[in-house]
Order: structure tokens, then sequence, then C-alpha cells
């Protein structure tokens, strides 16, 4: 009797994982190119005018941003250890990891929505209602395109991602899975560990210029 | 037909647009292509006939702006980039494999959607009115100037782009996971090394146009200036971006088309093809380092002569592994068994007319003479040397060749072969002027031209009319054969591969049992039989 | 619009308009001779062995088929490597050659805009979808956009030369025949792309110096650019004795500048078109970034002039 988790094209379901987390890491290597264009395109600007992009940096939310960090840190640990959870198969354990990994996601993007609006209420929306002048405009402009393209672009990444690790958590709670069967929450964590790790590089690039001693 | 097979097995609606089967995805993408083909065919008739006058009296400037342009928008992204992997490709490498079906099924039927919708949103910007930046869509012209559909047209190239990735991923997992027991690396076909190959650029380029295509949308709607020279931007930096993705996207375009000559090569010369290991690594040699010329489309844009230099050299590099092929195909038929049916036709006029585009290509990759051609009628006639008398002539010579497998009839061959040498002919006649223009200078996407230029687009222009005709045959006489071709055998050319070891056409499953794998892919004996991978 | 007396275009049919001209000519003439030479050889063979080796031709000899493949895979990988090193070297040699403006050339700006090639000569005169050059003499054509990018291309001199908005373009040549030669945009432009079209009128040097004459100039091109200097304000602080510390101009032009990052750049032209439009990028080393962006203030057309005035101050590399 096949396990019902196995799809028909795969003969048995460790093939069936490999293929997953093959299809997985083969996915984020199109997102590392994606992600790359933009902060390829942001170096060129950067290299440029460091003095104006170290500037620009500065009217950056760093307290907000830090914080950010370690919520999405936190939430990859939590992931890390659901995954954990699912081998040693404690599903309830596992969902409830999950599910809180989801919440840090949903707080993720409410701080980065009070950032926004400060960003809006200081005036640094590029085509919106950016006020910066004399010789800072050029790369004030350039600077909070990038910032809100790139925040932008990633938090669309993570509202997918908690909705991934949301349905993933549930299917757990409902015993979808067990110690042979696990790959959806492995492969759902790798792919939050990825926007994990983007964030980490966003946020060297964009909140750290100009800052250092 | 009575007897079970992937069409017969349910015939509702509801089956056929909620397949996961690897072969119907196939058919819908075949449907899907074939209409964008004809569209971006409609515009290039317009453009041929506009171009018999030098005043040209047929259209308006900007008619004609959005004319070329949408010819290369659905060329490009709705029908070369998609034809031969998701249609060929789809159908065929998981009977290729041994495999029951891709490793992601609904992977792959999501992907026809999402074509299908980028589709529908670039054609709705034509219908509203079109675009008139040209393919390229260079900055600032795009971003401030042009009054055209942008937005519109370039959201649908960016919705299909994700089907671009979802299909390589799926190959790549394929390949990967999915091959039958005994089939090594070394004993797969060379169409699925040049699948593997084309699946790493669309999995790595395709993402970088995604975010160029984003950064002008950005751009231009929200007036941003990213690319505007006044508030800190650079023109080029576009261009750079965008010909980091399409110059490897020309490769995409081609490697599959290379492939299928390798298996039509093989096939009708009853032989194993030559070289079997340096055609291989050949195809992940174009991909790799097909990565590394971009700056060749700019070498008059004001990037730096260093740049040029190295893009330069890298770009005939490029050119070395191509040029391998062609030597290992040419070797291929020496001593073998040369049967000219249509397929056979197809192939032979890719290696000539792939051939000339190629050595085209060094004239461009050539610093000092590009400065001379480059953006010129020259670049017009390279390209679609390679793309049309390349790879639209491969792709015809594999439907031709899996034609029976994929429909279970044949098709009428002696039609066949007319059409193939009519295509010929009229390629050549459409196309080989265009070089002249080009070295004579004629610059490209040039509405009104210098009287001068007349004779020259005129002998185009009746090619043209000619191709036209030509490209019509394949549907009707296709289209003639699904109702009263033959039934086709399992293994109608007497060819190895393990796609001819299952019925023509496949039931569902693909293979009752799973085949083992005994032996290389191109085993023929000295007097041409077939043995199978799995016999 | 009539191309009158105009050569006729053809490669063959001209000797080389310009000596790089001509070697254009010899390398395509090269090109070509390798690109026959393998294509003739690739027929010839798809041809005896689509013949000979046919199915049908069952007395053929099929014994003997070559099983070690390696060694002609290397053979002919050597030889193509080896033919395209040398087309490589070739072309990037005679590229460079034109990279390479001569000293003594003589300098004429070019702005280029939907859909029109404006000129303007040093001593002032200006042109509109023509150029007028002396026979012999080295010309360097300064390039800019005011709108998007465009492409200057002389089909006769085989030379090309994007002309990018934002940035300053060089492109040399010299004629050794007298005649009148297209002008043709090469990089597509909006609607009329295609009409932005001109002439490249080379005259006798004595010819051409009547031309210069007869111009309608409302005085130098460097003159005009001292009366801009003044009505825009620049004199304000680079003029004697104004009240800003600002970088003096005399000499500047050609000479290397200290910036206040450490880092030295040559005040080439393009320095000094940035200088004025985005004078915050670079600042000069020892001086406030005080000075104001002339960007949306000045267009392409009116830094021509500008420029040239700069460049013409005395002691600098470039004065005319």
């Amino acid at each position: 009797m096949p396990d019902p988790h196995l799809a028909e094209q795969f003969v048995d379901l460790r093939q069936q994982q490999n293929a997953a987390e093959l299809g997985l890491w083969t996915f984020v290597a199109s997102e590392v190119l994606f992600f790359g264009g933009l902060f390829l395109a942001y170096s060129v600007y950067r290299i440029a005018d460091p003095t104006g992009f170290a500037a620009a940096a500065r009217h950056t939310e760093i307290v907000l941003g830090t914080a950010n960090t370690a919520v999405l840190l936190t939430s990859s640990f939590l992931v890390a250890w659901a995954v954990a959870a699912a081998r040693a198969q404690s599903r309830r354990t596992a969902a409830a990891l999950l599910w809180m990994a989801a919440v840090l996601g949903v707080v993720f993007l409410v701080i980065k929505g009070f950032e926004y609006r400060r960003e809006y209420d200081e005036h640094l929306i590029p085509g919106l209602n950016l006020a910066t002048s004399g010789s800072h405009a050029t790369a004030d402009n350039l600077f909070f395109s990038f910032y809100f393209a790139a925040t932008g672009v990633h938090a669309i990444h993570v509202a997918l991602g908690i909705a991934v690790i949301a349905a993933t958590g549930l299917r757990a709670w409902q015993g979808a899975y067990s110690a042979e069967y696990h790959a959806p929450i492995t492969v759902a964590g790798l792919y939050w560990h990825f926007v994990d790790v983007v964030w980490i590089v966003l946020f060297a690039l964009i909140y750290l210029p100009g800052r250092a001693p | 037909m009575t007897e079970r097979n992937y069409l017969t097995v349910d015939n509702t609606l509801r089956s056929w647009f909620f397949t996961t089967d690897h072969k119907r995805v196939a058919v819908l993408y075949f449907a899907g292509i074939t209409l964008f083909f004809f569209i971006g065919g409609a515009a290039a008739t317009v453009i041929r006939l506009e171009l018999i006058e030098p005043q040209g009296h047929l259209v308006t400037s900007d008619v004609y702006n959005r004319l070329f342009t949408i010819h290369g928008v659905v060329m490009v992204w709705f029908f070369l980039i998609p034809s031969i992997p998701n249609t060929l490709g789809n159908f065929i490498v998981p009977l290729m494999i041994g495999a029951r079906d891709l490793a992601f099924p609904r992977l792959n039927i999501a992907s026809w959607y999402v074509f299908m919708l980028g589709g529908a949103v670039t054609l709705y910007a034509v219908f509203m009115g079109g675009i008139d930046t040209g393919w390229t869509f260079y900055t600032p012209f795009s971003t401030m100037y042009s009054n055209s559909y942008v937005v519109l047209a370039v959201a649908g190239v960016f919705i299909a782009g994700f089907s671009s990735i979802l299909t390589g991923l799926n190959f790549i997992v394929t390949i990967h996971t999915l091959r039958a027991p005994g089939l090594y690396w070394y004993r797969l076909p060379l169409f699925l090394w040049s699948l593997y190959a084309t699946s790493a650029i669309l999995v790595l380029a395709t993402p970088v146009l995604a975010m160029t295509l984003l950064l002008m949308t950005l751009d231009r709607v929200g007036g941003l200036g990213i690319f505007d020279p006044a508030r800190g931007g650079d023109p080029l930096l576009f261009q750079h971006l965008f010909w980091f993705y399409s110059h490897p996207a020309v490769y995409i375009m081609i490697l599959p088309g290379m492939g299928v000559v390798s298996e039509l090569v093989a096939a009708f010369s009853r032989k194993a093809v030559f070289g079997y290991k340096f055609v291989a690594w050949a195809s992940l040699a174009i991909a790799a380092v097909g990565f590394f010329v971009w700056g060749h489309h700019m070498f008059v844009s004001g990037q730096s002569p260093f740049a040029g230099l190295v893009f330069s050299f890298m770009s005939f590099v490029v050119a070395v592994p191509s040029a391998i092929k062609v030597f290992n195909w040419t070797a291929t038929m020496h001593k073998g068994w040369i049967r000219f049916d249509a397929p056979m036709l197809y192939a032979l006029a890719f290696i000539g007319l792939f051939t000339i585009g190629g050595l085209t290509g060094l004239f461009l990759a050539c610093l000092a003479y590009d400065v001379y051609v480059t953006d010129t009628y020259f670049v017009v006639a390279h390209f679609h040397y390679i793309m049309v008398g390349g790879m639209v002539t491969a792709y015809f010579g594999g439907l031709h060749y899996w034609w029976p497998k994929i429909t279970g009839r044949m098709y009428p061959e002696y039609w066949a072969r007319a059409a193939a040498i009519l295509i010929f002919f009229g390629f050549n006649m459409t196309f080989f002027p265009q070089f002249i223009l080009g070295v004579l200078g004629m610059p490209r996407r040039y509405h009104v031209y210098p009287p001068e230029f007349q004779v020259w687009h005129v002998m185009s222009s009746a090619g043209a009319s000619i191709l036209a005709v030509a490209y019509l045959l394949p549907l009707f006489y296709l289209g003639w054969s699904l109702f009263f071709g033959a039934r086709a055998a399992a293994n109608p050319w007497g060819a190895t591969g393990l796609e001819w070891q299952t019925p023509s056409p496949p039931p569902p499953e693909n293979f009752a049992l799973t085949p083992e794998i005994r032996r290389n892919p191109y085993q023929y004996t000295h007097d041409g039989e077939a043995v199978p991978q799995n016999a | 619009m009539s191309f009158g007396s105009l050569r006729h275009f053809g490669p063959f049919r001209s000797l080389g308009e310009t000596a790089h001209a001509g070697s254009v000519d010899l390398l395509f003439g090269g090109l070509v001779a390798c690109s026959a030479l393998v294509l003739a050889l690739l027929f010839f063979l798809l041809l005896r062995f689509s013949i000979h080796y046919r199915a049908g031709n069952a007395a053929a000899d099929r014994d003997h088929r070559i099983k070690k493949s390696w060694h002609w895979e290397v053979a002919w990988t050597a030889a193509t490597l080896a033919v395209f090193l040398a087309l490589f070297v070739w072309g990037a040699q005679l590229y460079l050659e034109l990279q390479n403006t001569p000293k003594d050339a003589l300098p004429i700006y070019v702005v280029a805009q939907q859909w029109m090639w404006k000129v303007e000569h040093l001593g002032g005169q200006r042109e509109i979808n023509e150029l007028h050059v002396p026979l012999g003499a080295s010309i360097r054509l300064i390039m800019s956009s005011q709108d998007v990018i465009h492409s200057f291309f002389i089909p006769e001199f085989r030379i090309k030369h994007d002309v990018v908005p934002g940035a300053t373009e060089n492109l040399w040549f010299r004629s050794r025949r007298a005649g009148v030669f297209h002008l043709l945009c090469a990089e597509y432009c909006g609607t009329d792309h295609s009409r932005m079209t001109g002439r490249v009128v080379v005259m006798e040097p004595a010819a051409f110096e009547q031309w210069l004459k007869q111009q309608d100039v409302s005085g130098t091109l460097a003159g005009q650019g001292e009366a801009l200097f003044r009505q825009l304000g620049c004199s304000g602080c680079h003029g004697a004795g104004a009240s800003i510390r600002a970088p003096a101009l005399d000499g500047l032009y050609g000479k290397p500048v200290p910036l206040s990052d450490g880092s030295i750049t040559v005040a080439d032209d393009a320095y000094i078109r940035d200088a004025i439009l985005r004078p915050r990028a670079q600042i000069a080393a020892g001086y406030e970034p005080l000075m104001p962006s002339y960007e949306g203030k000045i267009s392409e057309y009116e830094l021509v002039p500008l420029v040239a005035y700069i460049k013409s101050l005395a002691g600098s590399a470039g004065a005319p």
C-alpha cells in the first residue's frame, strides 16, 4: 500500500523529499539573482555617491530596523525548531512553533508599517512627498527609491511566507505530517530562512551606512 | 483511436484545463505559442509590407514603431523562449527519462496559466494602443518619454517570466531526481543535456529581468528618476541589467534547438552522435560563458574600452562550444545511413543557417567591425538567422520528428519536405539581403529609409511573402494529419531513445513498467539498426 | 529630403573615405574570407556525406568508423580558438585606434535631441543636421544629448557612437576625400528616429575657412560662453574679487584636480559638465560644498558654449 503522501511520479518518499528540497534550493537560487540585481543597482549608485547615500541612510529608523531584525531571526529559530520537532514526531509542538513564527512575521510587517508611516510623516517617500532639497535631493531620492523598492519587495515575500508557514502549521496540527514525511515543513522553513537572510543583507546595506563611529 | 492513450482517456474540458499530465500541458502550451507565433508573424508581415517603399505610406511612424516593438516582445517572450522547452520538452523529457511525469506536475499546469495570463496582459496592451520602445525598453525613453502602454506590456512580460522560472526549476529537479534505474548522466540523450543547461539559465537569468522591469516600472509610474541622469540615474545601468538577462536569454532560445538537432542527426544518420561528451559539456559551457558576454550589445554605448575588450574576447570564446557542436553533428553523418525525411531536412537546414548566423556573430564580436554594423540591419539579419533559421527550424524539425509520438498520426511526408524546402528558400531570400543592407549602413528600426536601399528591401519583402506561405503550410497539413493521417507505430523512425519504447500516443502513465537502462542513448548496429536503451 | 550629390553607399565602391574606414573594410574582408572558408568546408562536407552516405547507397564503406573522437575535438577546437584569437586582436587593435583621439584634433560640439542634430563650431557657427569639416584635419566630436539616447552614425566613415543624456561622448575621424556623406541616427529614439538624418560635408581647408566666415555668428563659442558665465551668476563665485571662495577656473581644463575624498581626477569635458550640473558629486579638495546645481536650469545646448569658455581660459591645455 503506497504511502498516501507519495505522489505517483515518485518511486518512494525519499525521492519525493529530495525533489522537494532540490526544488526549493533552485527557487532560492532564482531569488538570490532577483534580489542580487536590486542590490547590484543599489551598490552602483552608492559607490557613485557614498557620502550622499550615507547621509540619506541616516534618515532610516535604525531602532525599528534592528527590532525587525531580531523579530525575523527569532522567527527563523522557531521554524528551525519546528523542523526538529516534526522529525521527532511532536506534531503539536511543531504546529505551535510554526504559528508563533507566523505571528512574528506579522509583527515584522506591523513594525514595517510603523516605519513607513514615520517616513511618510517625515516626507521621505520619492514620487509622493519627498521633501529634501538642495545638495541632498539627488542622493535622498535615489536612496529612498531603493529603500522602498527593496523593503517593499521583501515585505511581499514575508507576507507570502507567513501564509505558507501558517498553512503548514495548520496541516501539522491536523496530523498531516510524520517523522517520515514532513518535507513541506522543511521546504517552508527553507523559504523562511531565505527571507530572513535577505533581510540581513538588506539591513546591512540600507540601515547601517553612515552610522559607523 | 480505440486504445487508451493520454488523449482519449478523458475528453472533458475540465480534464484538459485541470490536467497535471505533462503531455496535455505540452499540448496546451503548443496551442498558446502557436497563437503568439501568428500574432508576432502578423506584425512582421505589416512591417515587411511597409518597408517595400522607402517613404512608407502604409502606416504612420508611430504605428510602425509599435509594430516592430510588439513583433520583438511577442516573438521573444511568448514564442521563442517557451517554444521548445514547454512543448517538446514538456512532452518528451519524462519519456526520455523513463518517468511517469515531471517532478512537479501541478507546478507545470500552473506555469501554463501564468504564461497565458502574461500573454493576455501584453496583448491587452497591444489592443489598447501598443508600446513603442523597442523590445529592449531602453531608458530614459521608456521611463520618461514614451507615450505608449509601457507598464502594461512590461507587466505581461514580468508575469510570463515566472512561467520561465518554474519550467526551468521543474526540468532541473526532474533530470536530477527522476532518472530511471541505470540512466547515468552520460547515458542521457543530448536533448536533455541541452534542456538542463537551458533550465539553469532560465532559473538564474530571468529573475534579473524581473528586477530590471520592476525598477523600470517604478521609475515610470512613480517618476522616481532611477534611470534619469538629471536625478543621478544612469541610463547605461539599465542596459547592463537588461542585457545581463537578455544575452543569456538568446541561449535559452537556441540551446533547446541544438538539443533537438542532436536527436535528429543521430536518428536520421542511424549513428551515435560523434563526441557525445563534448557536445554535452558544450551545452553547459555555452550556458556558463553566456553569462559573461552581455556587454557586446554595448560596444558603442559609452561603456569603457576595457570593458569592451573583455566582452569582445568572451564573445569569441562563447562561440567555440557552438562550433564544436556543428563539427560534431557533421562528423556524426560521416559513415552513417542518412535518410532525408522532413525532420532531417530541418536539421540540415539548421546546421547551415545556424553556422551562417554564428559566423556573422563573429563579425559583431569583433570590436572595430561592430562599431560599424551595430544598430544596423546586419544585427537584425544575424539574430534572425540564429532565431528563425536556427531555432524555429529546429522547432519544426522536432515537431515533425515527435509528431507521431504526440498525436499518434503520421504527417504527409511529401508535403512536409516541400514545406521545409520552401521555408529554407523563403527564409534566405528574406534575410540574406538584410546582411547586405547592414553592411551598406542601413540602421535598424527605421520606418523611412534612403531610397538607395530599396532594392534590397523589396527582395527581402518578396522572400517574406514566400516565408509566410511556407509557414502556413504545416498548419494545414499537420492539422489534416490529425484526422486523416496514417496511424503511427510506436517507433516509426526506427530510432533509439526511450520515448520510442512506448505506444504512439503514449498512455497517461507513459510506461507500463519503469524501464531499466542498459546502454548509451544512441546505440545503432553497424547496419543502422536501433538498439534501444532498455533492451 | 534630397541627398543631392551624396556619394553612394557601398563598402566596395570607395577606397575608404577615412584611413579608419579603409582598415575596417579590410577587417571586413578578412572576416568574410574566414567565414567563406568555413562555410564552404561545411557545405562541402554536408553535401558529400549526404550523398555518399545516404541510406540507399549500401556500397559506401562504413567500416573503420572513427572511435577516438578526442583527437579531432582538440584539433578543431584549437584551430577555432586560434582563428578567433586572431580576429579578436585585429578588431581590438583597430578599435583602440578609434579610442585614441589625436591631441591636435579640432573640437566640434554636437547636441542631439529628438529629432535633430545641432552642431556648434568653436567660432560660434551653428548648424542643424549638417556638419561641415575641413578635409585632412582630425575632427573630434564632443557629443551630448538633450533628452534620450541617440547614436551618431557616419556610415561612409564606418564610425558610430551613442549619444547618452547625462554624459559627454567622444568620437574622432580624419577624412581623406572631400564630399558629402550621410549622417544617421542609429539608436531608436522615438517617432521620427528614421528622419533624424543629415549630411557631413567635407570641404577643402580654404573652402571651409570661407564657409566659416560666411556664417552668421553672435560671437565665438567661447565668447557666448563668457556671456552665459556672467548671466548665470558663475562669476559671482568664480570670478575675480568674489566674496565666496571657489576654485579658480583659469588653466583648469586638462589638469588634475584633487577631490575631497582623497582621489584625483582630470578636468576633462565630462568633469566640467558634471561640475556644473551635479557639483556635490565631486567636491574639490579644500573647498566647501557650496556650489548650487544648474541641473534643469541650463540646457545641453547652452552647456556647450559655457564649457567651451571654461576650456579656453588662459593656461588651459585645451585652449583653441
